[in-house]
């Protein structure tokens, strides 16, 4: 046991000591954009767990005079849509949606990703090859298009609407994992465990896994980002699911309105802007903060 | 010359399988969807006897084994017999031909805009590294990844074509015009291609500002612009004979690897300025749920990105005379 832990680099540690290395003027450079970002999030997060106590009841249900605009009746603040609707209680209760999207389907890609790339990057050679042609498969084909069909096969639900976006993400994930693990694999401790006779799922699972993934840590918040876009792109054209409501599906049902009402395309819409930006700025920090001398991707 | 036409000759065997796995991804796809083509048919036509049902399945092979069925299914991709889409009554290839020109327009016009602002937008930032001006270009290019495309190209046509009425907001050309020559039909396109070929090129946009940005600051430091300098060239000729050009390949590349998220953004943009192109045919299916026309779709244009890739490659060999020593 006392083997089986390297005290360097290793998750939370390795990030925190990373943290107390950086010189003051980058982590203030840094934290800003990360401070923005969390504040978003928190918003978010905030609005989206207590849409049901601020806006309880059935937000589908017609609350007011339809059509009348943000600011003109102070019940809602927000306006209300064609059916008389209160925007401000659908975009609540929309908030947790493209959240549980987001995170599932950035928790598939990171899931299969992680395990793709540190497999690919420890045994080398057929293992890697095959993956690693895979992995360039799903980067070349249209990957909207893919999550597209897959949802109209599987049907529009959250589960097959997550599944769809996740499993075209993982690539980038295993890129950026394997070429950590083909670093990790050369260093001594992983030598050290080979020579006391250690099983490759425990040198995997114990030293090459925890130490390769530093650099998925900024690309877990862009990952989350990206999936709730390609959230808010189904729903937009009319995949996203019945039952539930969400930003996309409101901008979408918005568009006709657009000649006379164009705030109700414009808020559901803005609030997709706010909360992919929030976990955009929390990705750019983390990387200026852990990663001082690589420009921002 | 050996060398060069042995590297043609490797990327061409290299693309073969990625063309290989698309086709059997697509017939996998085709296989999973619940109902096949004869439950289709006998829904469109309303009569489904028992019998009626085992004609069709025997008329178009699907009684027989699976590998056997795949072989037809590769031996009609050749022919370019892509199925046939009960719901637009027409064949899947002859669709997708028709709007294909659409689709390479704008998706051309986008990639030029997004280059020319782009680079532009890139070399400025990196020329004035470290400023307010920098900032507020990073800043811009990350809002321009965040922002969903069919909200900035809805909002567009709330400023330009509604409050301002300065372009039109949907389709290819006038409905019903009458024009005095090719002139003014080019026209006529070129008004109504604005605004989905700014909104498609944002995404881009932020992409290419940020590539030439890290290209041109790293090519900035090397010793052969420190010698152009000492040559006494002037600051313009710098960056643009020798910084921008060697900035200009990784530039390339990227435009190659982006152009699958192309095709997905012409879905969105498409749809939203009602765009005949391949993107709004997807849309169209998807409402239909048509699958196998999406399937389709997906086949030719994932044909395209390999094809497009191949040559962007070819293209880079010719470019840099390093990369084949490399490989």
């Amino acid at each position: 046991m006392s083997l089986s832990a390297p005290t360097h680099g290793g998750m939370p540690g390795g990030i925190l000591q990373r943290l107390m290395r950086t010189p003051g003027l980058r982590r203030l450079r840094g934290s800003r954009a990360l401070l923005v970002g969390l504040l978003l999030l928190a918003t978010v997060v905030a609005v989206a767990l207590s849409a049901g106590l601020l806006y309880p009841g059935d937000p589908r249900d017609m609350a007011g005079p339809a059509g009348t605009w943000p600011g003109i009746d102070a019940r809602f603040s927000l306006g209300t849509d064609m059916l008389g609707r209160d925007m401000a209680a659908a975009m609540a209760h929309s908030a947790g949606t493209s959240l549980t999207v987001g995170i599932a389907a950035a928790a598939l890609a990171l899931l299969v990703g992680i395990a793709a790339g540190v497999l690919a990057g420890y045994f080398g050679g057929a293992v890697d090859d095959v993956l690693m042609r895979i992995s360039e498969l799903f980067q070349t084909m249209p990957s909207l298009l893919f999550t597209i069909i897959l949802v109209v096969i599987l049907g529009p639900t959250t589960a097959s609407i997550s599944f769809a976006i996740g499993i075209t993400a993982w690539p980038q994930i295993a890129r950026l994992v394997r070429a950590e693990a083909v670093r990790v694999r050369r260093l001594d401790y992983v030598d050290a465990a080979v020579t006391l006779g250690m099983g490759h799922g425990r040198i995997v699972l114990l030293h090459v896994l925890p130490n390769s993934l530093a650099p998925v840590v900024v690309a877990a918040s862009i990952l989350v980002a990206q999936a709730i876009l390609s959230d808010a792109s189904l729903s937009f054209l009319g995949l996203g699911d019945p039952n539930g409501m969400s930003w996309g599906s409101m901008v979408g049902a918005g568009r006709p309105m657009l000649r006379t009402a164009w705030y109700m395309t414009a808020l559901p819409g803005g609030a997709i802007f706010l909360t992919v930006m929030g976990f955009m700025l929390i990705g750019n920090g983390l990387n200026d903060l852990l990663n001082p001398r690589t420009p921002v991707r | 010359m050996p060398t060069s036409l042995r590297y043609v000759f490797r990327r061409l065997v290299q693309a073969l399988p990625m063309a290989f796995a698309i086709v059997l991804l697509n017939f996998l796809l085709l296989k999973l969807t619940p109902g096949d083509l004869a439950d289709v048919i006998a829904g469109e036509s309303g009569s489904a006897t028992p019998e009626f049902m085992e004609n069709l399945r025997r008329l178009y092979g699907l009684d027989i084994p699976v590998h056997l069925q795949f072989l037809n299914y590769i031996q009609g991709i050749l022919h370019f017999d892509l199925g046939y889409s009960f719901r637009q009554g027409m064949p899947v290839g002859e669709l997708i031909l028709e709007r294909l020109p659409a689709t390479i327009l704008l998706s051309l016009t986008a990639i030029l805009f997004a280059l020319l602002i782009g680079v532009l937008l890139g070399v400025v930032a990196a020329r004035s590294r470290g400023s307010l001006l920098d900032e507020a270009i990073s800043v811009v290019s990350t809002m321009g990844f965040a922002t969903p495309l069919f909200w900035v190209g809805l909002m567009l046509i709330v400023l330009f074509s509604i409050e301002l009425r300065w372009l039109p907001s949907a389709g290819m050309v006038t409905v019903g015009a009458d024009y005095r020559g090719r002139w003014d039909e080019w026209l006529d396109i070129g008004r109504h291609l604005v605004l989905p070929a700014v909104t498609l090129s944002l995404f881009f946009l932020s992409i290419y500002v940020r590539i030439t940005r890290s290209a041109m600051l790293e090519v900035y430091g090397l010793d052969f612009v420190r010698t152009a300098r000492a040559k006494g060239l002037t600051e313009a000729r710098v960056v643009i004979r020798h910084v921008l050009r060697n900035a200009l390949l990784p530039i390339v590349t990227v435009t190659g690897l982006q152009l699958g998220a192309i095709f997905g953004g012409t879905v969105v943009v498409e749809t939203v300025f009602g765009w005949p192109g391949l993107g709004r045919l997807a849309q169209e299916a998807v409402f239909s749920r048509d699958v196998n026309l999406l399937l389709g779709i997906f086949l030719c244009s994932s044909f395209i990105v390999i094809v497009v890739n191949l040559a962007v490659d070819l293209l880079y060999a010719a470019l840099d005379p390093r990369v084949e020593v490399r490989q």
